[in-house]
């Protein structure tokens, strides 16, 4: 198949924009468009999994056209171990999206699946982008159908949401621009792999550390930076909240990896510290603070911050592993640990979204205290909503359980401290994931809403299902993803310890 | 660079002034002669004539390299033919837009399409000037007739007061242009700015730089650059919003060539002392713009304070000093014009008979009034706010590009700073649209097909433009150098 990820990014796109033309009088065909395309999307990844060369870190699948000559700018994509991934969740993640939307948006369907479609696309943009400046385009663009379908769809205080959403993330991205120009000015190129390359003085190197810092620890989102998640997800409709947990909060940590770490390895090994305190703070402060929520989805997305702290946690630790032992050995864990955390957190969080989802499409309220004893009138939903939790924690057998792992290993090699401090999400998770599960679906029924609820439907369940398949799949059997990202992840952590002074 | 004697081919080159003269005339008998019964027979003509001067331009204008004409009062590059086809297009656009407002507000008048014209004529004048004393006559017929135009709703008190602000302000513009003139004048001797060119080189006296402080001062209050932008807003707001939309538009571009004949051509020799004076405008100018948009109730007077916050982005891409420079400020001017043309034009749409739609209100739910208009709204407010896929991302983008280049980094980050700024409050009329409930009954938007498809294709531009940014980045480029 030529130019396979060129057709990955315009598929949804192009369906995106026929299901607007077909508008919401076609709505029927529309659904089954937007669902063909996204699972025709899905099963594009395949063969790109199965193609993928997992003994290189080269970019493979490489295009390159000439788009801007003037400022040598080109449409160029390629991936490698740690996009791989992140486009095959991106594409997983998208059918439950369009299917949990089947029935419940009433309000300008159209133009909900088509926001949907299009940012899929931009997002394996994002992903694939070989080329900065290519890559900035659909990071940002991607900007506007979120904003859209939080401001649309959302719920009471949805434009206070997605205004402070757009404006957190579009500050954090002009400083990010100015740093690529900056580089560019210096490189005569946008492609990464010159910025990769750039010599930069120590200066230079903090400067543009901290622009980028800024746009991705927002994206991540890292503390103290975080503020505008919470209300984002409360405000998502289920969809919006699935997406913007499972992928585009991975944009970050995929910037910090495709970016920081290569383009800045000095500044990153002098300002590690900040960030491993920042991903510190994240994993036992905002753990405790998702201790107290009221709301479930307010839960899940400080649970969402905590966990995201191990993948800053773990791209970063690596320095202090350099520092501690004197050698990068066992350092790769890290990052290993990093990446799987990412994709994991992206099943779990995007699954517990929906678990939420089903409950509000039913009783309309999100606060923990409407719920009780839902295990009582839905029982197969109790199931996934409970092996989704225990994900949550880190249970062995499930992915949340590889990453975490991996990522306090690596840094018990750096100091016993940050060990033991990361260590304690795994009782702050549990506490707030098994306290929301307690009291949401064990116990007597609560209230005469609960006891009328009625079990998953065939469309939740295969949505639910195939995502339970996939927690279970990367946490008992991790090594198939482990071995594509492996090459990559050694050729990263060469940039990443290497000095460009 | 050669001074051509006169005759009748070395006329071409000014096809575009010749054939405006002869329009103007036509226009104006046609229209008295026509009477009021078949008052749709001057907009057609107008836009007729604009289309075949765009047509001569392109057949018989077009030089090769810069040529003198008219005693050296007169030059003749690539820029100006660029300019002109650009001013065509764009007074074409925006006298489309205007004219069901026009006709529901009962001042569809001959006058009114004569003035565009003039108005164009100024700007053609104005954009290839080689002397002072032609730059100040462009500059004049050009206020002249946008004054007069202002004015033209005469029931309106407003309109009336606007425009007599915009009078006697811009007089004193005028006055302090035409004194740093002098001065210069008065020091080299010559009124033509290449030989001013020549003959200013070395370290600036104080003669020199009292006469470029007053210069860049005028230029400052044409362009509307804090602070000397106080009869921006209330000329937006108070004008009829069709001669908004006129003002808003076209006569960017001329000043923008103002600043590119004046500043970096002929007193190119003293760039380092006028890019430090721009350098301190387009910071306050920045601030002010994008900080007093965000409180303003009025659309119009909103896009006022937009237009100042975008004119700090076109003065630094003069503070950069350089040809790059000059090219990324002609690139931000080009695509600002557009998008601002069509951001009027969306507010004459959405106006009817007693109903001028310019409170930020009146946009609430529009989505489930004129989804198309929403949707064009939508792109155009995006382009502004600098988010891609759409062209005015790139304008930034090339602004900051050339900061870097002349190592302003402070700029950069004052500039990326107000366009987050700057970006809240385009998203307030993105959320007025799409997220509010339409308040109360308000007249529907107006449904002539030509227009919208217009509109439509204005919207398309700016989409288009920002995917394949390319082509006109170059043209740009080659333009200035």
């Amino acid at each position: 198949m030529p130019h396979p990820l060129s057709i990955l990014i315009w598929l949804p796109i192009v369906a995106g924009l026929g299901i607007l033309l077909l508008g919401d009088r076609h709505i029927v065909t529309g659904r089954w468009l937007a669902l063909i395309a996204s699972l025709a999307t899905l099963a594009l990844t395949v063969p790109l999994w199965a193609h993928f060369d997992t003994a290189t870190a080269a970019l493979q699948f490489p295009e390159k056209l000439p788009w801007i000559p003037r400022f040598q700018a080109y449409y160029a994509l390629g991936i490698d171990g740690i996009s791989l991934p992140l486009i095959v969740l991106t594409a997983f993640m998208t059918v439950p999206v369009v299917i949990a939307g089947w029935t419940v948006i009433e309000s300008r369907p159209a133009q909900y699946y088509a926001a949907f479609l299009i940012m899929e696309g931009l997002m394996i943009g994002v992903f694939s982008a070989s080329d900065a400046l290519l890559f900035y385009f659909f990071w940002e663009a991607m900007l506007i159908p979120m904003f859209l379908i939080i401001g649309i769809w959302g719920g009471p205080r949805r434009v206070y949401a997605t205004i402070k959403f757009f404006l957190y993330t579009f500050l954090g991205s002009v400083f990010m621009l100015a740093a690529l120009i900056y580089m560019y000015v210096k490189a005569g190129d946008y492609s990464i792999a010159s910025l990769q390359a750039l010599p930069l003085t120590l200066v230079e190197q903090r400067w543009i550390f901290l622009a980028l810092m800024l746009a991705f620890a927002v994206k991540v989102p890292m503390f103290p930076v975080h503020t505008w998640l919470p209300d984002a997800h409360v405000e998502a409709p289920t969809g919006g909240s699935v997406i913007l947990a499972a992928i585009m909060l991975k944009m970050g940590g995929y910037g910090f990896l495709r970016f920081s770490l290569p383009i800045a390895p000095d500044a990153s090994r002098e300002l590690d510290l900040l960030v491993i305190a920042l991903s510190l703070i994240a994993v036992i402060y905002i753990g405790l603070v998702a201790l107290v929520q009221q709301d479930m989805k307010k839960l899940i997305a400080y649970s969402s911050i905590a966990h995201m702290g191990f993948v800053t946690l773990g791209a970063f630790v690596i320095y202090e592993i350099v520092r501690a032992t004197g050698s990068s050995h066992g350092a790769g864990m890290g990052l290993d640990g990093a990446m799987v955390q990412m994709i994991s957190h992206g099943l779990i969080s995007g699954a517990l979204f929906l678990c939420v989802g089903v409950l509000y499409d039913r009783v309309h309220s999100r606060q923990i205290a409407d719920y009780g004893g839902v295990v009582n009138t839905m029982p197969v939903f109790a199931t996934f909503m409970v092996l989704f939790a225990l994900a949550n924690t880190g249970l062995p057998g499930t992915s949340g359980f590889v990453g975490e792992f991996l990522v306090i290993i690596a840094s018990f090699r750096a100091s016993f401290w940050y060990a033991a401090l990361a260590a304690v999400t795994l009782i702050l998770g549990a506490c707030y994931t098994l306290w929301l599960v307690k009291r949401v679906v064990f116990g007597a029924v609560a209230s005469p809403r609960v006891a009328a609820l009625e079990d998953l439907n065939p469309r939740e369940f295969v949505v639910l299902g195939a995502l339970a398949v996939a927690v279970l799949v990367v946490g008992i059997w991790p090594a198939p993803l482990l071995k594509v990202m492996q090459p990559t992840i050694h050729h990263l952590l060469t940039q990443a310890i290497a000095t460009k002074l | 660079m050669a001074v051509n004697p006169l005759s009748l081919e070395s006329l071409s080159p000014a096809i575009a002034e010749i054939w405006l003269v002869a329009a103007i005339c036509i226009v104006l008998m046609v229209d008295v002669f026509a009477g009021e019964r078949r008052r749709g027979l001057t907009p057609t003509l107008t836009l007729l004539a604009l289309a075949l001067g765009a047509a001569l331009t392109v057949r018989y204008g077009e030089v090769a390299g810069r040529t003198l004409l008219f005693d050296g009062l007169y030059l003749a590059d690539e820029l100006g033919w660029a300019l002109k086809l650009a001013g065509f297009l764009v007074v074409a656009l925006a006298l489309l837009y205007s004219r069901s407002y026009l006709e529901n507000r009962g001042i569809l008048r001959g006058e009114y399409y004569v003035l565009s014209l003039t108005a164009l004529l100024g700007i053609f004048v104005l954009v290839s000037a080689n002397s002072l004393l032609t730059l100040y006559i462009g500059v004049e017929l050009l206020a002249l007739s946008v004054y007069s135009m202002v004015a033209f709703d005469r029931d309106s008190g407003v309109s009336a007061e606007s425009a007599m602000k915009y009078f006697v302000l811009g007089a004193i513009a005028s006055g302090a242009l035409l004194y740093g003139m002098s001065l210069i004048y008065g020091l080299t001797g010559t009124l033509s700015l290449s030989e001013i060119a020549a003959r200013l080189h070395g370290p600036a006296g104080p003669g020199v730089i009292l006469g470029l402080t007053f210069i860049v001062v005028g230029v400052a209050f044409k362009l509307g650059a804090v602070p000397f932008h106080m009869w921006l807003p209330d000329v937006y707001e108070g004008a009829p919003t069709s001669v908004t939309l006129f003002i808003g538009t076209a006569p960017k571009i001329a000043y923008f060539a103002l600043a590119l004949r004046l500043l970096a051509y002929g007193l190119g020799g003293a760039v380092g002392e006028w890019t430090q004076m721009l350098a301190a405008l387009a910071v306050l100018t920045l601030i002010v713009g994008n900080v007093v948009a965000i409180v303003q109730t009025n659309l119009k007077r909103m896009l006022a304070y937009s237009t100042i916050a975008n004119v700090g982005f076109i003065v630094l891409g003069f503070v950069a000093g350089t040809p790059e420079g000059y090219s990324a400020a002609l690139y931000y001017t080009l695509v600002y014009v557009l998008v601002a043309a069509g951001s009027f034009g969306v507010i004459l749409l959405a106006a009817s008979k007693g109903f001028e739609a310019d409170r930020l209100d009146d946009y609430k739910g529009l989505y489930q009034r004129d989804p198309m208009l929403a949707l064009a709204m939508m792109v155009l407010m995006f382009s502004t706010a600098g988010v891609p896929p759409f062209v005015g991302f790139w304008a930034k983008l090339r602004i900051f590009q050339v900061l870097w280049e002349s190592q302003h980094p402070w700029l950069v980050v004052i500039a990326a700073a107000m366009s987050v700024v700057g970006a809240f409050y385009y998203l307030r009329v993105i959320k007025l649209m799409y997220f509010d409930p339409p308040s109360g009954a308000l007249p529907p938007t107006a449904r002539s097909t030509g227009v919208r498809f217009a509109l439509g294709l204005n919207a398309l531009a700016v989409l288009v433009l920002g995917l394949l940014p390319g082509p006109l980045l170059d043209l740009c480029a080659r333009l200035i150098h």
